[in-house]
């Protein structure tokens, strides 16, 4: 019955949706206040029914109702509850409805926080958003109902893809959601605006928080990805370049981008024209992202959906949105008139080169990832993998990277390079400094990983840079510059951390691609190795069991000078219900890097294949995505940004002004 | 050239993934021919896996690809003799990094082109817009302003 009911409210959803893709829009043309403020109500009621519908499927999940054929497929009654929960999200039909339930949510949310938006925007953006929801409701109403019944309800499910039975890939999927369907706002104005024809700062002020929190999620999304594939696959890399990894890179990307253009929109009222375009080419990457994993038209890990029916539906969808907002982006584009001049040398020229940059690298990876699958068609099969990315990809980054500390420096209009670069010596000379430690420390290594390291150091203490001009923290009394630092704007403070962040990221990317130490050998119980400074001893292994699966246990000592640190563990682990194996890397952070253990399989009669890595600075790849998510979450409070706030002042003003 | 590639890969973004796959009875005694093996292991792909490369991959083909490459290299094959031997047997799929070929050029040239469209399309929009900034030309003030100019700045 609670399956039924839910199947109902996705449906009634469905209805809801249309009517909101509708009665708003014909309000706003017409001007008519009644049509348009249907649309708040009908946000938020959608929201409710899509999570009945989500809820009603958590319950099939978490009560084991496996007359449901999609719970019976995708879980176990001996599964642990938190991978029941993640369950749900765990698999094609229930991800739909996380993804449309997140979609509904950003609806709602605009219903219910935008009553400050001029009330023709609200109605438009609100109506757009239902029109994406209406999509995707029916793809999941039509294509792929998660509420089936089967009958006679079979005794036990066939368990969850054991990959997928681990805590860093368990949340990643909402967090990657979160972000690819929050460029959904972005798209929603950016169509808005060119029904209206009028794009204005209030509306750049509007977007921008929206594809803030987006971008946010999404970093930390595809960083949580990237954590598990080095932990989980068992050979400690960290990013393969694998097409579902790519079709979440490619909305960061172009998302990272409309974040800064959109700055320029806001601050100068120029770039309209492009920042539109990059709002709904970052929405279409997210959704040729949702087509590429859905569809099943990519044969890896990640895909397991692989229904040509569904693949169609999700590429009509495709079509429809991208074609008819470029269609309407072509009509409409020609009458946005361009706010501000600038010289090419100054914070808008290098916002633009920024968006260059980011865009070109995003089409290098585009490239990348379909040439492929357009050639397969015309057969002809060729492969493109990490060499290739590598050669296009990175050098676009590289000048990217490096000019980033300049931007915050240069002022609005005209910038004087010269006094940027003087800003900037404390900066570029701790990068000297670090370019040569490094090159001393780690003498006879490859040669550009010091540079790769001055370039991480140029980042954060550019970043520290900025924040201590712009205060003057160090020209007038401490106790003075202190208060001004902290009275800072929170959205400087949040870019100059985020910026921080990359540079983190770089350090720990450089250091554990250029310096990575790997031991492979065969041990027997009693052995050991010498690795980075350390003794590793090998106990010995033994077979355990766990709730649904059986592990054999690597047992490791780690010792340094005669004096042992810690004990670790490493597994090979076979999951029963679908006999399929893991490896269960033992991985152990010291100050410097990770100590990285992976046991392999049997060799001879005690014997076994070891794999033993020292990643050095590794864990300041994910750390760094971290701080640039904090960065984007302190942008995030700037008072600007506060919902509602100028409202709100003006009650306040208003108060203050009859109280005298 | 190539080694530059590779060091551009190198510098920033993990080509040299380490290895689940090599087996410690394929690793070679000379360590200067392992490291070329190794590298020549990260461009060519597993045949048998989902984009995965012959480094990386535990499968037996893999695996079989391994110990040919590095046969190869003990018989004194250069690098690119070795991938023109493993291409010529299993055909340009191995290739993780596509050959440069009339199939391929859109591939190799799209994001350039890319590059060279957007940073047209940013000069001729900037050159447009200072020339028609230039041809607005601004008026004069008349007597008027000029008088209640005089007055706000008290001159």
């Amino acid at each position: 019955m609670i399956a039924e009911t839910g199947h109902f409210a996705l449906i009634l959803a469905l209805a809801m949706a249309l009517i909101q893709s509708v009665v708003p829009l014909v309000g706003a043309q017409r001007g008519d206040a009644a049509l348009m403020k249907t649309a708040e109500p009908a946000a938020q009621c959608q929201f409710v029914l899509v999570a009945i519908a989500f809820f009603a499927l958590m319950h099939g999940y978490v009560t084991s109702d496996f007359s449901i054929v999609n719970v019976w497929q995708n879980s176990h009654s001996l599964k642990p509850l938190i991978y029941k929960i993640s369950g749900v999200w765990g698999n094609h039909e229930g991800s739909m409805v996380l993804w449309i339930l997140i979609l509904t949510l950003f609806g709602a949310c605009v219903a219910t926080f935008g009553r400050n938006l001029p009330p023709g925007l609200r109605a438009r953006v609100l109506s757009v958003q239902a029109m994406i929801a209406v999509a995707f409701l029916a793809f999941s109403v039509i294509t792929s109902n998660p509420f089936a019944r089967i009958h006679p309800a079979p005794a036990d499910g066939q368990g969850l893809n054991p990959i997928l039975q681990d805590p860093g890939l368990a949340f990643h999927p909402p967090f990657l959601y979160i972000g690819y369907v929050g460029f959904s706002m972005a798209f929603s104005f950016a169509v808005a605006a060119l029904i209206e024809g009028r794009v204005d700062p209030a509306w750049a002020r509007w977007v921008r928080p929206w594809t803030l929190a987006a971008w946010m999620f999404l970093t930390v999304g595809i960083a949580m990805g990237s954590w598990w594939a080095y932990y989980e696959l068992g050979w400690g890399g960290w990013w393969f370049w694998d097409p579902v990894e790519n079709a979440s890179f490619m909305p960061w990307l172009l998302g990272t981008a409309l974040l800064h253009s959109a700055i320029v929109v806001e601050k100068r009222d120029a770039l309209k024209v492009w920042t539109i375009l990059l709002a709904i080419l970052t929405f279409s990457l997210s959704l040729i992202g949702t087509f590429l994993v859905r569809s099943g038209v990519l044969t890896s890990v990640h895909a397991f959906a692989s229904d040509p029916a569904r693949g169609v539906f999700i590429l009509v969808i495709l079509c429809i949105f991208i074609g008819g907002s470029l269609a309407l982006f072509a009509w409409r584009a020609p009458i946005f008139r361009s706010g501000g001049l600038f010289a090419p040398i100054s914070r808008e020229g290098a916002l633009v080169v920024n968006n260059l940059l980011l865009a070109v690298g995003c089409a290098a990876v585009l490239f990348g990832t379909l040439y492929p699958l357009i050639t397969s068609a015309f057969g002809i099969t060729i492969s493109v993998g990490a060499p290739f990315f590598n050669s296009t990809f990175v050098p676009l980054m590289i000048p990217l990277l490096l000019l980033v500390p300049l931007g915050p420096f240069m002022s609005w209009k005209r910038a004087d390079l010269a006094a940027v670069m003087q800003r900037l010596l404390f900066a570029g000379v701790l990068a000297m400094i670090a370019i040569v430690v490094s090159y001393w420390m780690k003498y006879g290594g490859p040669v550009l990983a010091p540079l790769g390291i001055g370039l991480g150091f140029w980042l954060i203490a550019g970043a520290i840079s900025e924040l201590v001009v712009r205060s003057k923290l160090f020209r007038e009394p401490l106790r003075v510059g202190l208060r001004r630092l902290f009275g800072l704007p929170r959205s400087a403070w949040g870019s100059a951390i985020a910026h921080a962040g990359l540079g983190v990221v770089v350090l720990g990317v450089v250091a554990v691609s250029a310096w990575r130490v790997e031991h492979i050998s065969v041990m027997k119980p009693g052995e050991q190795i010498e690795i980075a400074g350390f003794d590793l001893h090998y106990v010995g292994t033994t077979p355990r069991r766990g709730p649904n699966y059986e592990d054999q246990v690597g047992a490791f000592r780690l010792e340094q000078g005669g004096v042992e640190i810690v004990k670790l563990e490493s597994a090979k682990r076979v999951y029963t219900v679908r006999n399929m194996p893991t490896t269960e890397a033992a991985i152990y952070p010291l100050w410097t890097g990770d100590l990285y253990i992976s046991l392999g399989d049997a060799v001879g009669a005690t014997g076994r294949t070891v794999r033993v890595y020292y990643n050095p600075l590794a864990p300041l790849i994910w750390l760094g995505a971290v701080v640039m998510f904090l960065g984007g979450g302190i942008s995030l409070t700037d008072r600007r940004y506060r919902v509602g706030a100028p409202k709100r002042a003006r009650k306040a003003a208003a108060q203050t002004a009859g109280a005298t | 050239m190539r080694s530059l590639k590779l060091a551009l890969a190198i510098f920033l973004i993990g080509t040299v993934l380490p290895a689940q796959a090599v087996e410690p009875d394929e690793v070679l005694s000379d360590a200067s021919l392992e490291s070329r093996a190794r590298d020549l292991s990260t461009e060519l792909r597993c045949l048998v896996c989902q984009n995965q490369s012959i480094d990386d991959s535990d499968a037996p083909l893999a695996k079989d690809l391994r110990v040919l490459i590095r046969e190869r290299l003990v018989a004194g094959d250069s690098d690119g003799q070795v991938i023109d031997f493993v291409v010529a047997r299993y055909g340009e799929f191995v290739l993780l990094r596509p050959r440069f070929a009339p199939h391929t050029w859109a591939l190799w040239l799209g994001p350039p082109l890319v590059f060279l469209l957007g940073a047209g399309l940013i000069f001729t929009s900037y050159r447009r817009r200072r020339k028609e900034a230039a041809a607005v030309t601004p008026v004069p003030l008349s007597d008027d302003e000029r008088r209640k100019l005089k007055e706000m700045t008290g001159g």
